[in-house]
């Protein structure tokens, strides 16, 4: 609030991303129209998820407007990459949705703009967010309508995406999680349990610090150690030489995974 | 004179083109005159020899009768219920009558006893007709054609709202059509939405709808219309074809980032009229919007309670395409 308060002249950069063209014409409208209240210079716009978390980085932008219903990755979603950017913009989430929706989505935490969308409410909302700055993760994941597409990795200006449908493991490795894919490994900062907990359908916990994706199994090999009675085992993975161990605790329920048609 | 109110409300005789009240009727009147036979004879063997005795003269005269109705049936729908009831009874009554003249020879029934039967027969049948029809109550009936009204999503109003104020600085003529468009496809969503439309008024509204979409969703949605032969003069419940559009529209254009093909196709084929919509798969891995069948189900309830057993609703996945279709009689009359 104080720098745009303290410097009429700087403009707040902002950033639309709504996937129907009138809808981004309306709010280019409104935004020219509060300009004596609040200087505005569009620095960029989208029409769907993944360009807005591409582009979004290197925009400078300070707040987002950001349709939640839009093809591809949502809305929300979209928010929850762009929320680890070290310069992450401030979002205020436009919808369609009626108030009884909003409510259901558990949008109430967030700011939202119900479309059409009025200048006053605009404005009211632009001013608001730049002063709070980015929505705070857990707000987000609450939102969230269900498990996300991808995982992101957030980088000095920019955000790498990996689909969860490409990552084979996840192992714990004391701050970080490394994310395994057939093209390589990235780390997250995010807790093992938070991620067991949102794919669940996904992946399998087959050791305390270590989910592994089901359909990525393909059998099991004993190891040395152990006893005839108490086998250690081995998660034997496509695509891939690593073995994973299995704890002892995980090896009921770990094993009944394979007879399982693949996901 | 055709509408669903007064089909509801059983003002109508029942219709004895349907397919169903024919197949009811056949039925209803075997089982009738096995009953008839238990009482008179309580023996297992004789009970089914008297039976068989009767069908002599029962057969004959009950296809006769449903021919003879079903050629009938355009003088019936113009009288109302108990006019057409009552010629029904007569025109059955005579039927018995003549049947007696040609076959009573070969049986011992008496023509005052065929008379008697004839006449509680189709007391009851009618009766039986009657009940089944308005065992679609018009209460719950209407309750849910409203109810499908207001399914018309919410985020369809504000987002098609959202769209015409983009327009009206821009291009004011097109927000103005735009409105005009969004006002009409309200008025028939809003109305009481009882009796039957012509399928030209039907299209009308869905050109509309699409209208406004296209507004929308610009070179998103690509629309193709096969409408060449569509019998304009067709009639059909209200509402059938702008929630199956509206899905596609939902589930195949939105939810994709590229293309959207979606295809309406009506056409006539004999004395039937023949509808298909079919739009794109959700691409894999776009999550699929849920809430689809229940406006299936809505729609085939709706025309089942107008068509009984000719009409047809199919829906099903042919590749990467999402097809819906819709086979109903072929039926034309004042609205």
């Amino acid at each position: 609030m104080s720098e745009a308060a303290g410097e009429t002249r700087t403009e707040l950069r902002v950033f639309i991303a709504d996937d129907e063209a009138p809808a981004r014409a309306r709010l280019k409208e409104l935004l020219a129209d509060i300009r004596p209240e609040l200087a505005t210079v569009v620095v960029g716009e989208s029409a769907n998820g993944l360009d807005v978390i591409e582009r979004l980085p290197g925009s400078g932008a300070q707040v987002l407007l950001l349709d939640i219903q839009m093809p591809g990755i949502g809305g929300i979603e979209v928010a929850r990459h762009l929320g680890g950017l070290e310069s992450a913009p401030a979002i205020v989430f436009v919808t369609a949705h009626d108030r009884h929706a909003v409510e259901a989505f558990e949008l109430n935490a967030l700011d939202y703009l119900m479309k059409p969308v009025r200048a006053e409410r605009l404005a009211a909302a632009l001013k608001k967010a730049q002063a709070a700055g980015p929505a705070p993760r857990e707000r987000l994941e609450r939102a969230a309508a269900g498990a996300r597409e991808f995982f992101s990795i957030a980088e000095r200006n920019r955000v790498v995406l990996v689909p969860v449908a490409d990552v084979l493991y996840l192992k714990a490795e004391l701050k970080y999680v490394t994310l395994r894919t057939r093209m390589g490994e990235h780390l997250i900062e995010e807790p093992l349990v938070a991620i067991e907990r949102e794919f669940a359908e996904r992946f399998v916990r087959v050791h305390r610090n270590c989910l592994v994706a089901r359909a990525a199994i393909r059998g099991f090999e004993r190891t040395a150690g152990g006893s005839e009675e108490e086998p250690y085992w081995n998660v034997v993975l496509a695509d891939l030489e690593e073995r994973l161990p299995v704890s002892r605790r995980q090896w009921p329920v770990v094993k009944s995974v394979l007879p399982e048609p693949k996901q | 004179m055709v509408s669903i109110r007064q089909n509801l409300a059983t003002t109508a005789p029942p219709d004895f083109r349907n397919l169903g009240v024919m197949a009811r009727a056949l039925v209803f009147v075997n089982l009738l005159a096995l009953a008839v036979a238990f009482v008179s004879e309580p023996v297992a063997v004789r009970m089914l020899d008297a039976f068989v005795r009767g069908t002599v003269l029962l057969e004959p005269l009950l296809l006769v009768s449903l021919a003879v109705l079903y050629a009938a049936t355009p003088l019936l729908r113009r009288l109302d219920y108990w006019p057409a009831c009552v010629t029904i009874a007569a025109l059955v009554l005579a039927l018995a009558a003549a049947t007696h003249a040609a076959l009573g020879e070969y049986t011992d029934v008496t023509l005052a006893r065929m008379l008697i039967y004839t006449a509680a027969s189709v007391t009851l049948v009618l009766a039986y007709l009657t009940l089944h029809l308005s065992a679609f109550s018009p209460a719950l009936a209407e309750a849910r054609l409203q109810a499908l009204q207001a399914r018309i999503r919410p985020h369809f109003l504000f987002n098609s709202l959202n769209a015409v104020l983009a327009l009206i600085r821009r291009d004011p003529r097109r927000a103005e059509r735009a409105l005009e468009d969004l006002a009409e496809l309200f008025r028939a969503l809003m109305s009481d939405g009882r009796s039957l439309v012509r399928l030209a008024d039907e299209i009308s509204l869905i050109e509309r709808y699409a209208a406004i979409e296209q507004l929308r969703l610009g070179e998103r949605l690509r629309m193709s219309w096969d409408l060449d032969n569509a019998p304009m003069d067709a009639l059909l419940p209200p509402l059938v074809l702008q929630p199956l559009l509206e899905n596609a529209v939902y589930h195949g254009v939105e939810p994709g980032a590229g293309i959207g093909d979606v295809l309406v196709r009506i056409e006539r084929r004999g004395e039937r009229v023949h509808a298909r919509i079919e739009n794109p798969m959700p691409e894999a891995g776009q999550s699929a919007r849920a809430g689809n069948h229940m406006a299936l189900d809505n729609i085939r309830e709706r025309l089942m309670l107008f068509f009984d057993a000719e009409a047809r609703l199919e829906s099903r996945v042919e590749g990467s395409r999402y097809r819906v279709e819709i086979d109903i009689p072929y039926r034309t009359g004042a609205v």
